[in-house]
């Protein structure tokens, strides 16, 4: 039993800059509200993702990169105690040029059910998906959602 | 992808019970969203081609099984569209003036 989810956007872009705003923490702070990504994205490289405020608060390992097509990133929490707990998550960034744009489809799995990492990264994943094809397509990413 | 897709998709009860079933659970297959004595497995797979035209639903293949999933980006894309960037002003106006109202009210 596993959990995960599948989100897909399309956005009128190149498969190469399309890919340039998955790996480039210049573009990820753009369009992920301050936060940013960083690693070299070659296969079994470290990776981890940096809070404003320094703070790194996931981390992983780069399982596969094949620009500007596939990436498969080894992913676990590391400032929430129960999410950290579960284990390693794996995120997987599908690159498909479609018609005039391009196809991007988000997978974040983990192997087991009820998790409650995949809920919380669930309801994050729309938000920066939306900024992202908004940055790509109009230059501009989406104003910060403002906490409930 | 065009929002018209998306809005013909919503706009039928009984698709919108299908996306309420793919959020409580998701990854279903076919059987299991057929499981309702009101609709036939016909029914539903003409109203999850719908749903996957509009990319509100995504399927993927796991050896045999076709599992769907609940896509809620372009719910996302609407709602940045005429929320975020018309009423984000006007609605930080408006809670601005219920707090100095209410603050001279007291």
């Amino acid at each position: 039993m596993s959990d995960r989810f599948v989100y897909v956007t399309y956005i009128r872009t190149t498969p190469e800059t399309l890919w340039e705003h998955l790996t480039k923490p210049e573009f990820i702070r753009v369009y992920w509200h301050d936060i940013s990504a960083e690693s070299d994205w070659k296969p079994g490289s470290s990776w981890k993702l940096i809070y404003p405020d320094g703070r790194v608060t996931d981390t992983g390992e780069i399982i596969e990169a094949h620009p500007p097509r596939r990436l498969i990133i080894k992913w676990r929490n590391e400032f929430r105690p129960e999410l950290k707990a579960e284990g390693y998550s794996r995120a997987t960034f599908l690159i498909e040029p479609a018609h005039e744009t391009v196809k991007l489809t988000v997978t974040h799995e983990i192997d087991r059910a009820g998790s409650k990492f995949i809920e919380a990264v669930s309801q994050g994943w729309p938000s920066v998906l939306s900024s992202l094809k908004s940055l790509l397509e109009t230059g501009k990413p989406l104003p910060r959602q403002k906490a409930a | 992808m065009s929002m018209d897709a998306v809005f013909k998709a919503l706009a039928d009860p009984t698709r919108r019970e299908l996306l309420d079933a793919l959020r409580a659970r998701n990854g279903q297959t076919l059987s299991e969203l057929s499981e309702r004595p009101d609709m036939t497995r016909q029914a539903v797979t003409k109203h999850l081609a719908i749903l996957e035209d509009g990319d509100l639903v995504v399927t993927e293949k796991r050896g045999r099984e076709k599992l769907h999933y609940l896509n809620p980006v372009p719910i996302h894309e609407i709602a940045d569209r005429w929320i975020d960037k018309f009423e984000r002003g006007r609605l930080g106006a408006l809670a601005d003036l219920k707090r100095k109202l209410e603050r001279e009210g007291r």
